[in-house]
């Protein structure tokens, strides 16, 4: 099992033929995702050609792919001044789970999208995410597919590469995955550590799951109550940004400590008194996992 | 983005806020014109990007023109936090009978914009917040209706007693939201919102931050910038789209992703050293930019040793070696270096860096002991 996307997963890209759109798509299809649309406004009849001379139709627009492809979940790589508009028509074609990977998406767009994507009852993942992962059965987004496999530790980090170094170290170690899942960098984000600890502790494959965090916000405090009171599974934390200055953004648009708020100290602080293990270094996270499964 | 006050104040009065009369001013002269035209006592106050103003010195009360000029010359050049003061507002004294405070900020718990308000201005929101909550009045703002009239009442009744107050409040509130939503703040307070003696209900201090993702449709404000106040380092980073904050310690940090970035400082510091700054390249293999991060790394004379932390996922790491090292070959640098890279091609990556005579490494953690080592022995 997995969480969010496995081999049922019928996938349409947004943007599909820009260059970002088409280098992922391409590197998606070889995974082996479902790749059974794409959509670029005034490309319907076209079609992308995958690495194996696959061929995905192109269409004008999000109701049209639905219509004729019957897919569930939607990946945009569309550029930030169009990102808001891409994730509502997705939602409105009846998509369940959108990938936004676009990173400088205006705050406010993102507020209004998150209130018309969850009256749709659709999951925004995202946006500036690197998108998720099931080991061996379909990846969504910018992750390389090389560096997971499959096995029973769940993944949710704010970070990218953060989260290849610590998913490296566990399939180093032998021990594989059953999703990663990248929520992304900025303030307002669909899905968050909790809609993810709810699904991992759901899915029977799960034995253990490795959150890697940061600073600004109050996501992993709320995590670590989640963890609390509802996960019996053994949760392993990462923190990054022990070392930033207050007030100073640190490259991810949510990744600042306001005043005295969201510090790494204080977030490593709710994870230690939920019960969840902290590494200390990204190395660390993998030995701690090995740890708890061990036991 | 922040800008500074007197940029707020322009923005509020242009919404129909009101506002003293005031102008910014960079040299006694003009802050001595200005307060002559405005007449009567007038305050003069530092233009910086920090709070705390009034407690460094760089607010003052001037009775005549000469006495404007006086003060702007000593506040010119000041240092609060670090900035140094380039510019003052001169602005009409108000009598002050009532002082409250009236914000809006993107709340992301909330997932939305938050509009406060409390009758107790002049002091910090989030003393206020911590200290006195019952004097703060909350209230989640639908970002597809905006503020609707009846909120914004709901708002000024808070603050005030006297109806006209109260309607004068509500009218405040609701052009500050527009402000709000027209410049793509994720920011914006008055605080004070002051009542003088004869019932006026006035902003005399203004706060506005804009989203930097909204700045590409808000030319006006992208203009705002103020560049003298930043870093001339941070400058030349924004412009090659890198992400750089300096700190203060020996051990340069160049590393591709935000996470790992902050990670690997804080590795630095586990390790027993200190990082010199953040910087994430970002997931090219651009030899153009490692140049622009290399310079701007090398320019800080703190900088002891450059660490390069490097996971290569879908940029494959022989491409990254090779441009590190094209890089620096362009650009002489006296201080070691020290690589790591890991990921998809590591092999072929560390053959790269060997025969260039480069020390590199596959783990994270053996490459910033070894930084921390050469930053301490230099």
């Amino acid at each position: 099992m997995a969480i969010f996307i496995d081999e049922n997963t019928r996938l349409v890209v947004q943007g599909i033929t820009g260059r970002d759109g088409s280098f992922h798509t391409t590197q998606m299809i070889d995974y082996g995702t479902q790749v059974v649309a794409g959509v670029t406004p005034g490309k319907s009849g076209q079609s992308f050609a995958g690495p194996k001379g696959e061929k995905v139709p192109i269409f004008n627009s999000m109701d049209a792919a639905v219509a004729a492809t019957s897919a569930n979940t939607s990946v945009i790589y569309v550029p930030p001044a169009f990102a808001a508009g891409a994730i509502m028509e997705a939602a409105d074609a009846g998509i369940r789970l959108i990938v936004a990977i676009t990173e400088g998406v205006p705050v406010l767009d993102m507020a209004r999208v998150h209130a018309f994507a969850r009256d749709k009852g659709a999951r925004v993942l995202g946006p500036n995410c690197p998108g998720l992962i099931s080991p061996g059965k379909c990846k969504v987004g910018i992750l390389p597919g090389q560096i997971v496999t499959q096995g029973p530790v769940g993944v949710i980090s704010r970070s990218g590469t953060l989260t290849y170094e610590a998913v490296y170290h566990l399939t180093n170690a032998e021990i594989g995955q059953t999703t990663c899942v990248g929520i992304g960098g900025d303030p307002l984000i669909g899905t968050t550590f909790v809609d993810c600890l709810e699904a991992f502790a759901r899915d029977p494959e799960t034995k253990a799951v490795v959150m890697i965090g940061e600073i600004g916000g109050t996501d992993e405090q709320e995590a670590a109550s989640y963890v609390r009171e509802h996960v019996r599974l053994p949760v392993v934390g990462f923190i990054a940004g022990q070392t930033a200055p207050p007030d100073r953004r640190m490259g991810h648009a949510g990744a600042i400590i306001s005043g005295s708020a969201g510090t790494a100290v204080e977030k490593m602080a709710a994870f230690e008194a939920a019960g969840i293990q902290v590494a200390k270094r990204p190395a660390e996270i993998a030995e701690l996992v090995a740890a708890e499964l061990d036991r | 983005m922040d800008i500074h006050e007197y940029q707020a104040k322009v923005l509020l009065r242009k919404a129909g806020i009101p506002v003293p009369p005031g102008e910014v001013a960079e040299t006694p002269a003009e802050a001595e014109a200005i307060a002559k035209k405005l007449g009567g006592t007038v305050v003069v106050k530092a233009q910086v990007h920090a709070g705390g103003r009034g407690k460094a010195g760089g607010v003052q009360l001037a009775k005549t023109a000469a006495e404007a000029r006086d003060h702007t010359s000593k506040i010119l050049g000041m240092e609060i936090k670090g900035l140094v003061v380039q510019s003052v507002l001169v602005t009409h004294a108000e009598e002050i009978a009532t002082e409250a405070y009236l914000g809006v900020l993107v709340d992301r718990k909330l997932q939305a914009p938050l509009f406060m308000a409390s009758p107790a201005g002049g002091i910090d929101i989030e003393e206020v917040a911590r200290s006195t909550p019952e004097k703060l009045r909350k209230l989640r703002v639908d970002p597809r209706y905006g503020l609707l009239p009846h909120q914004a009442y709901w708002i000024a009744d808070f603050l005030y007693d006297d109806p006209d107050q109260i309607k004068q409040g509500a009218h405040i509130a609701e052009r500050l939201w527009r402000v709000f939503i027209d410049a793509g703040a994720s920011m914006v307070e008055i605080n004070p919102l002051i009542t003088t003696p004869s019932g006026e209900v006035k902003a005399i201090d203004a706060k506005l931050s804009v989203d930097d993702n909204e700045l590409f449709r808000h030319l006006e404000i992208a203009d705002m910038r103020d560049t003298t106040a930043e870093p001339p380092a941070e400058m030349l980073a924004r412009e090659a789209n890198l992400s750089y904050v300096k700190l203060d310690g020996t051990v340069g940090c160049c590393v591709n992703g935000a996470g790992l970035a902050m990670a690997t400082m804080d590795l630095v510091s586990f390790y027993g050293g200190e990082p010199a700054n953040f910087l994430d390249i970002g997931g090219s293999s651009n030899p153009d930019k490692v140049v622009t991060a290399l310079e701007i790394i090398t320019a800080d004379a703190n900088v002891k040793v450059i660490l390069f932390n490097i996971f290569g996922g879908i940029t494959r790491c022989d491409d990254v070696a090779k441009g590190i090292i094209e890089a620096m070959q362009r650009i002489d640098i006296k201080v070691p270096i020290v690589i790591r890279l890991t990921g998809t091609n590591e092999d072929a990556a560390l053959e790269i860096l060997k025969e260039a005579g480069c020390a590199a490494y596959t783990s994270m953690d053996d490459v910033v002991k070894k930084a921390v080592d050469l930053a301490g022995a230099a």
